[in-house]
């Protein structure tokens, strides 16, 4: 066991941890901050992705070791500062962007990313970027409109394309 | 004006606050004092017997603390099919037991055949490794395919079952020779061979089950990934453990998606408990994600011969199918009813059939158990009738949208006897279908399609026409059909002293949103905030009872149940209410949460009455129990029959095979819709599974049972990228004339209406290309399939 | 997965000193070996992580052409090498997802040599340059099959330096689960010549397609290879692709990359 510090949600934490310990792991039963989903153990589906320094990061491929003293942000760290929800995601509420949640936080650290790098996303840019984040409810519909509607474009129109 | 809140209103659904902002609490989520981890030991063959299991090693390792094998089980009770099917000569279907762990002989790849129990999981998973080295397992020839499973006698998935056919069924048996007849007299008959594809189900969260026992009360305690939690305790107290039930407590908490797979009480859920119980502590057990592809019930996987006799100018006469259904290694919970009950009485769709018969034989095989999945049987029924429809139109030369015009039901003829046993209450396909060619623009398909060759794509454009049976009840008549359990629903509303209201439902959510809409009916009938209003579902010890939710069933009964229930309140309420205002119960009017006495001003709000239930000061105590709480259960009538028009456009790359889904037309008949944002999420969600049927899903087991899309590097899943926006309308509602809400139920009908849209585009495109001699690509039509289609 | 003990040096020195020692396993982005650990089918003892070396990160033009890092992750590539080389960097910028981009690195790719990876195609394509700690490989020697590549024991990489190209265009087409490449060709047209590199496909991993570059080279037009064939004989079949299917998307693709590439 070694010990590992990093901020987390503008927090300092710190935990013993094995080698092995994954980022996933250390966030949900190190922290309890369960917020950050594991839904599959080949890296693919997403539901664990979290911003580290600023970059989206699946969670469970990457070793709590390998990012001692980095700035992890998570989906609890999301709302605004009065705790209400940000902007984008009141859009996935608005626009029903979730069914049964689980891939929810992945979902919408990944779409933070995206609107972090490119602020007003055409709809084929938000599917390519939401490649690695598999949702099994929602068809994916809700979700490509909550993020367009974030970036402050009119979907009214989307759903009788 | 779109109402803003109440029935009919998008109300936002409060669930999301949780889950947006990471606070949702699913089952893995927990952690418990003194929890240990469960690991199971599964078999790394498809069928094997099993040896000696050595224990000594992995028992000696450290954190173990406790290992169970098949051995330990073999005692107590199996895990039971939920409906008993007889075959055409009347004999019942064979049905063999399915234990908690493996016994005797190991299955399909993933039967768990030993779980070990320690501290960590870490620690179990070393331990299990140990174990599975010290275990023989001495290997068995697979069966894996159905119709060798069937042939060869000599190769057994269960030793009493020669043939491995669980069942051989036909619906109806009765009519068949009049079946034979009329197909023989058609003037034309068109014959498909199709393959329904094998799914796995991939709810995001994967299962997950802690169990918990309390030595001193006797009290246990199942934390699972359930859609129905009381049908959970009923088969793991009374079927399998022996638990007197009122000493077992299932609670279902945030569940991440189920589609099927997590009706089922699988054996896990009753080791944890087993578990717990010998050590006095909780025990808790996550799925891996290859655990799930190995031991979720599996969807669909049916190889289906339709015919389909008719005139020369498209109207059916007949149609008759003869289908091998996979059950797998052992019989899930509803594993027999999904081929059958919810399979053949479709067999007619929406369209006036005088004669259909179908025949069904299921067969043992060693895979993993399949059962329903979204849609289940539905999806299968409709796929065969419109696929052999859209080649009977080729053949022919006919226009698939006259020719379906043609043979629709139409709205004289309701309510409708089919030939396959169920009355159609209600509905108006025609108004479905030109809702569909309206929003699809099919007159300017020509001129899209010629956009898409200058593009050097083909476009081809499919029509499905479709109809389901839902809101899966009326305990009669599934009686009568083989369901071993009834499917009734109950609600209790509860009125708290300050007016608020806690409603305990029967049905759970697991991403439909009832928490929302049914909170929406609960205010607009009491006319009261909505945010006055709690829904509470999932936990046996706080609900009355309740079958759960699938088979698009949460509204329609469930929901109704609780309308009951809350007639109930209104009704109790104006006794309340004459007692206070000196009038006749009578005289007594309830509106807009206000009981008044007619013609007066005279008037108490629905708080007042709440309060002066809780606080009897001036009640009629003699005549009236105090506190306000009432509890319905409700079995409906019959099924409901939500139907639709669905149109698919695809563009064909011809170098690569690859279709890609440009546009998708969803006009549905839900009856009266309570939240629509909701409806429209529902269909786009069966819609995307649906796509991913067509185009990319598939399941294969290599000749030694071995799993070969056993991770998201192999199944493919459905992406972002793969789907387009889809088009949906449920404004043609023809609402259900057996319960008051008038629903119909929307959860299964874009999976069950899609599939074929997409594959009858892909056909037309190829046709439209001068590649006529594709009569049919089996699902997945996938980019190698379509390419080798192109060119073979 | 199986415990191991973590280490993450700062030079090139100290990481060749790590991974001299018995059991050690180098770690870049981990996007590759960290699921292979879980499904225990590697159990390093020790683990020497490489992303903590300056000297192993970035991009910039220097002799020989562009010189990229080891360490340097997918998403670095698709935006730093993009003003030098376009195909490469929109090579970068198709692997796997935007997640799997932050973290995974070039030379994890190249090491670990997976006959669907991208990376591998540009690399043969361009004729690229593998440095490693040790020596300098040229492409045509650094691949050896699946999966297996000229890397010794203790041996890694550090950089990789790949000429550039007058023109050049990778087309992947997509394996429908994984999203690796089914096959993918990576076309670079240089001053003699043109090379044709092919991932996915061929049954014993990356391959240059040889009558491609002939005939390319004598013009570099998608018409210049529609009379040749690729022999299915070599190409690989699985759930998602037979030979010959795969054969014939060498060809689409070449063709595709070829006026992609302009
Ligand atoms: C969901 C997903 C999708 C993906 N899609 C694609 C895709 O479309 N195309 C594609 O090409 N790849 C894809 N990948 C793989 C990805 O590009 C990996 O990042 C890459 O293959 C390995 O790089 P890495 O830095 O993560 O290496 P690691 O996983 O850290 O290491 C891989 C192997 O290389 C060794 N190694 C690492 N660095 C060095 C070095 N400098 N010298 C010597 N040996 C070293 C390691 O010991 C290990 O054996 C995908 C991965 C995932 C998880
Ligand atoms: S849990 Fe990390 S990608 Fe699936
Ligand atoms: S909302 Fe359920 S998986 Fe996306």
């Amino acid at each position: 066991m070694t010990k590992v510090s990093m901020t987390v949600n503008g927090k300092a934490v710190s935990g013993e941890v094995e080698g092995r310990t994954l980022l996933s792991s250390f966030l949900r039963e190190g922290l309890g901050m369960t917020g950050t989903h594991v839904g599959c153990d080949t890296s693919q589906c997403g539901a664990c992705v979290v911003h580290v320094d600023g970059k989206p990061v699946k969670s469970c491929t990457v070793f709590a070791s390998d990012v001692a003293g980095a700035t992890v942000k998570t989906i609890e760290g999301m709302a605004n500062a009065d705790g209400s929800l940000s902007v984008l995601q009141q859009s996935f509420q608005d626009h029903h962007g979730l069914q049964c949640g689980f891939c929810t936080p992945g979902m919408v650290m990944s779409a933070a990313a995206l609107l972090a790098e490119n602020p007003r996303p055409t709809e084929h840019e938000v599917r390519h970027y939401l490649e690695g984040n598999i949702c099994r409810c929602t068809g994916y519909h809700n979700i490509v409109k909550s993020v367009m509607a974030a970036s402050g474009q009119d979907v009214s129109a989307l759903a009788a394309e | 004006m779109p109402k803003d809140h109440g029935i009919g209103a998008s109300s936002k659904r409060r669930e999301d606050i949780r889950f947006l902002t990471g606070r949702g609490v699913y089952t893995d989520d927990m952690a418990l004092h003194a929890q240990a981890a469960a690991v199971f030991v599964r078999s790394n063959v498809a069928h094997g017997r099993i040896g000696k299991i050595d224990t000594t090693k992995a028992s000696a390792m450290p954190g173990v603390l406790a290992i169970f094998t098949g051995e330990d089980f073999k005692d107590v009770g199996g895990n039971p099919a939920g409906w008993l099917i007889n075959s055409r000569d009347g004999t019942p279907m064979r049905e063999p037991k399915r234990p908690v762990l493996a016994h005797g002989k190991v299955r399909h790849v993933g039967d768990a055949y030993a779980a070990v129990i320690a501290e960590t999981v870490a620690q179990a998973k070393d331990a299990a490794e140990q174990l599975a080295e010290d275990s023989v397992i001495e290997e068995l020839p697979a069966i894996v395919d159905m119709k060798a499973a069937v042939a060869d006698a000599s190769n057994r998935v269960h030793d009493e079952i020669p043939d491995n056919v669980c069942f051989d069924w036909g619906w109806i048996e009765d009519n068949r020779a009049a079946v034979d007849a009329a197909m023989k007299a058609a003037p034309h008959v068109v014959t498909l061979n199709l393959v329904n594809n094998r799914l796995i189900p991939n709810a995001m969260e994967p299962r997950a089950s802690i169990g918990e026992y309390n030595p001193g009360t006797g009290d246990y305690k199942l934390t699972t990934t359930s859609q129905n939690p009381h049908l959970t305790r009923l088969l793991v107290a009374a079927f399998v453990l022996g638990i007197p039930e009122n000493k077992l407590t299932v609670v279902a908490p945030d569940v991440g998606g189920g589609f099927g797979s997590k009706i089922y009480h699988y054996g896990e859920e009753a080791l944890v408990l087993a578990a717990a119980k010998k050590l006095g502590r909780p025990v808790r057990w996550t799925a891996e994600r290859s655990e799930s592809f190995l031991t979720d019930a599996h969807g669909r996987d049916h190889v289906t011969k339709i015919e389909l006799g008719c005139t020369k100018d498209g109207e059916i006469l007949a149609i008759r199918t003869e289908t091998l259904a996979n059950v797998g290694a052992y019989l899930s919970n509803f594993s027999t009813a999904t081929p059958t009950f919810l399979h053949g009485t479709l067999m007619s769709g929406p369209y006036k059939v005088p004669h259909v018969y179908v025949n069904v034989k299921t067969v043992f095989t060693n895979t993993a158990p399949v059962d329903a999945y979204r849609g289940a049987g539905r999806p299968e029924a409709t796929y065969s009738l419109e696929r052999v429809i859209d080649q009977m139109c080729r053949e022919l030369g006919l226009d698939p949208f006259e020719v379906r015009r043609k043979n629709l039901l139409t709205p004289d003829q309701f309510p409708y006897q089919s030939p396959v046993g169920l009355l159609y209450d209600t509905g108006n396909y025609q108004a479905t279908l030109d809702k569909a060619v309206q929003m699809a623009d099919v007159a300017g398909f020509e001129k899209r399609a010629a956009e898409s060759k200058a593009r050097g794509k083909l476009r081809g454009m499919g029509l499905s026409t479709w109809i389901e049976a839902c809101g899966i009840a009326p305990s009669n008549l599934v009686g009568i059909l083989g369901s071993r359990v009834g499917l009734f629903d109950a609600a209790t509303v509860r009125v708290n002293a300050t007016g608020n209201i806690s409603v305990m439902v029967g049905a759970h959510s697991h991403g439909q949103g009832h928490e929302t809409v049914f909170a929406q009916i609960v205010a607009e009938k009491l006319g009261i905030p909505e945010s006055s209003v709690d829904i509470v579902h999932g936990d046996t010890s706080k609900i009355p009872f309740g079958m759960g939710s699938y088979g698009s069933r949460s509204l329609a009964v469930c929901g109704t149940a609780m309308t009951k229930a809350v007639d109930k309140i209104i009704a109790k309420g104006k006794k309340i209410a004459a007692h206070m205002l000196e009038a006749a119960e009578g005289d007594i009017t309830f509106e807009d949460g206000k009981f008044s006495v007619s013609g007066t001003d005279k008037a108490k709000t629905f708080g007042e009455i709440a309060f002066s239930a809780y606080v009897p000061h001036n009640y009629p105590l003699e005549t009236l129990e105090p506190g306000l709480e009432e509890t319905a259960f409700y079995d409906p009538a019959n099924f409901t029959y939500p139907a639709g028009a669905y149109i698919c456009e695809v563009e064909v790359d011809e170098g690569t095979g690859k279709v890609e889904v440009v546009a998708f037309h969803c006009a549905d008949d839900f009856g009266n819709v309570m939240n629509p944002m909701i409806v429209e999420g529902q269909v786009h969600g069966g819609v995307g599974q649906g796509i991913g049927q067509a185009l990319l899903e598939f399941t294969t087991y290599d000749e030694n049972g071995q799993l070969l899309t056993g991770s998201y590097m192999d199944y493919p899943m459905p992406r972002a990228e793969d789907v387009p926006f889809y088009n949906v309308d449920y404004s043609c509602q023809t609402p259900c004339t057996h319960n008051p809400l008038g629903v119909k139920g929307c959860g299964e009908a874009g999976a069950i209406g899609s599939p074929p849209a997409v594959v009858n585009a892909v056909i037309d495109a190829l046709h439209r290309g001068g590649h006529t001699h594709v009569k049919h690509i089996d699902m997945p039509v996938s980019p190698s399939r379509v390419w080798s289609a192109i060119n073979g | 997965m199986h415990n191991f003990d973590f280490a993450k040096p700062s030079t090139i020195a100290d990481a060749a000193n790590a991974l001299a020692g018995e059991g050690a396993q180098a770690l870049s982005g981990g996007q590759t070996l960290i699921p292979t650990m879980k499904q225990r089918l590697a159990a390093p003892g020790v683990l020497v992580s490489l992303t903590g070396i300056a000297e192993m990160q970035g991009v910039c033009t220097g002799d020989g052409g562009l010189h990229i890092g080891a360490a340097t992750s997918h998403a670095v590539v698709a935006k730093d090498a993009h003003p030098h080389y376009r195909a490469l960097a929109e090579l970068a910028g198709g692997i796997g997802d935007p997640a799997v981009r932050s973290r995974g690195t070039i030379g994890g790719s190249i090491a670990n040599n997976d006959p669907a990876a991208c990376y591998p195609s540009a690399v043969l394509a361009s004729g690229a340059t593998v440095v490693t700690n040790k020596r300098r490989i040229g492409s045509d020697d650094y691949f050896q099959g699946l999966f297996t590549t000229a890397l010794e024991e203790g041996e890694f990489i550090t950089s990789v330096v790949f000429p550039i190209p007058q023109k050049a265009a990778y087309v992947k087409f997509n394996q429908p689960a994984s999203r690796f490449a089914l096959t993918g060709v990576f076309v670079a047209k240089f001053a003699n010549g043109v090379r044709v590199a092919v991932t996915g496909a061929g049954n014993d991993g990356v391959f240059r397609w040889k009558e491609a570059e002939a005939a390319l080279s004598a013009n570099f037009s998608a018409s210049a290879i529609s009379g040749l064939t690729v022999d299915p004989a070599g190409m690989n079949t699985d759930l998602h692709g037979s030979a010959a299917y795969r054969a014939n998307l060498v060809k689409v693709l070449t063709g595709r990359a070829v006026t992609a590439a302009g």
